[in-house]
């Protein structure tokens, strides 16, 4: 079932790595400010908790300060949910998807772990690899970086720097099984190695396209998920997002299993027309709204 | 100086780096899906002329740098400083051969130059992209030289020597492009 939801609403994410536009709304007897939605998640699960079952729309999402080659703050989203799937299911219709809007043959899946090993020659489950280790390989393939990386942030800049160009010849590439600490609003499964997050993304020619999970159902895990996000915000000196209640009340009635992606609908065009920026693909980019 | 982020870098900005003042050529940001996003500059420093790639976290600030680009005539030189002024406010600005560097060869007096300031002093001078010199030195031109053909050395008022064509004599005024240091034509008659 095709849905719209609202693109101003009173809650945000706590996502310490994006940030929101904040609407003044002047209107007596409320909080003084309302966020454009970053992406429809929160309300699209409060649609699927209430038993929408499948549900898809395309929509705008807005992310203040993420501005070039392949971002612009305002952008369209394809963001779709299945319920009853997991990850790898879903995998598997984004695969058929793209490569029906783009005339490609076929896709790889690859986990984190095994595209580190690849073209890093490290081993992120073991356990001599720590934050440390990672910005020494970092140090060596990049030369000068930016100073106070964590963990996380050290395995982003490898991410950009060094896989993403390496796999741009690999047409449509999975990424899937993220480390625990990249979960985000995936749920976490065992694997032979251990622990990973039953998340991925799509990249095709090296650029991602879409972000997909095997949903976090368990809503004491998502509270902590969220908690954990405003602490790392106070750590950045970044304001404190009050948690969506409503969400949260959603999902304490019950989400059911299920699994959901969201696709940058500007990228895949960009990609369909062999364009090199999304500013291509639009009427009127930021810089010229 | 004010401080800017990396969301304010545009190429032109002049930006404080490992105390040296430098200008913006690229900025791109990348973000992988979700997490850390970054921004990967290129830059000129404009002490060294080098360019520098450096990697930042979005968000992160440099404090800008006091440059700023002037035209100035050149006056003359004592052999230590070349001294350029302000046709405007007759205001007076000494470069070292530090900042007047290869532009010297193309250095005329009354002249117009793109002198870059950094902290009030001369930092860089730029010439303009075409000027016109005489001609103090070369060999004589061979009798039924046509524009066609081979070109010669010529040493030029400031001491550059340029290749110019055969028919070209000592005391001609030609017009030189500075970028490439080429001869372009016998100056225009006025």
């Amino acid at each position: 079932m095709e849905v719209e939801t609202p693109l101003l609403a009173q809650a945000t994410v706590p996502d310490p790595n994006l940030e929101v536009f904040a609407v003044s709304t002047d209107v007596m007897g409320e909080s003084p400010y309302r966020f454009l939605q970053t992406s429809p998640e929160f309300a699209m699960k409060r649609l699927l908790a209430a038993g929408s079952g499948d549900i898809f729309q395309i929509s705008k999402a807005f992310r203040k300060e993420e501005s070039g080659r392949h971002h612009n703050p305002e952008f369209s989203l394809l963001e779709w949910y299945r319920v009853d799937w997991d990850h790898r299911m879903l995998i598997r219709e984004v695969a058929e998807l793209v490569c029906e809007m783009l005339g490609r043959a076929g896709w790889q899946v690859w986990t984190y772990r095994a595209l580190f090993q690849e073209h890093l020659s490290v081993d992120l489950f073991d356990p001599g690899i720590g934050r440390l280790q990672l910005l020494d390989v970092a140090h060596q393939r990049i030369g000068d970086m930016p100073p106070d990386l964590d963990y996380d942030a050290t395995l982003a800049l490898l991410m950009t720097h060094c896989i993403e160009p390496a796999i741009s010849d690999w047409g449509v590439v999975f990424v899937t099984e993220f480390p625990v600490s990249q979960a985000a609003l995936a749920r976490t499964m065992a694997v032979d190695s251990g622990a990973v997050a039953a998340r991925f993304e799509c990249y095709i020619d090296g650029c991602e396209v879409a972000n997909g999970y095997w949903e976090q159902c368990d809503v004491a895990a998502l509270t902590a998920q969220f908690v954990t996000d405003n602490e790392q915000r106070q750590q950045r000196g970044l304001p404190i997002r009050e948690l969506d209640q409503r969400l949260l009340a959603a999902q304490a009635e019950g989400l059911p299993d299920c699994a959901g992606v969201a696709l940058g609908v500007d990228r895949l065009l960009a990609l369909q027309t062999g364009v090199s920026s999304l500013a291509e693909t639009l009427s009127f980019d930021w810089h010229r709204a | 100086m004010a401080n800017f982020s990396t969301n304010e870098f545009k190429s032109g900005l002049k930006v404080m780096l490992d105390g040296d003042p430098c200008s913006i050529l690229e900025n791109e940001f990348v973000k992988p899906g979700k997490g850390q996003a970054f921004n990967r500059v290129k830059m000129r420093n404009l002490k060294s002329g080098r360019v520098w790639e450096r990697t930042f976290k979005s968000g992160d600030s440099l404090e800008g740098a006091d440059v700023m680009d002037m035209t100035l005539e050149y006056s003359y030189t004592d052999g230590e400083f070349w001294y350029f002024m302000d046709p405007a406010s007759y205001e007076q600005f000494a470069a070292d051969c530090d900042a007047v560097s290869e532009t010297e060869k193309w250095l005329k007096e009354q002249e117009q130059y793109e002198v870059t300031l950094y902290n009030g002093a001369p930092l860089a001078v730029t010439p303009p992209n075409f000027i016109e010199l005489a001609i103090t030195e070369t060999d004589p031109g061979l009798k039924g030289d046509t524009a066609q053909g081979g070109s010669k050395p010529a040493t030029l008022g400031t001491g550059a020597v340029v290749r110019v064509p055969l028919f070209i004599t000592e005391g001609e005024v030609i017009r030189i492009d500075t970028r490439s240091g080429e001869y372009v034509s016998r100056a225009s008659k006025s």
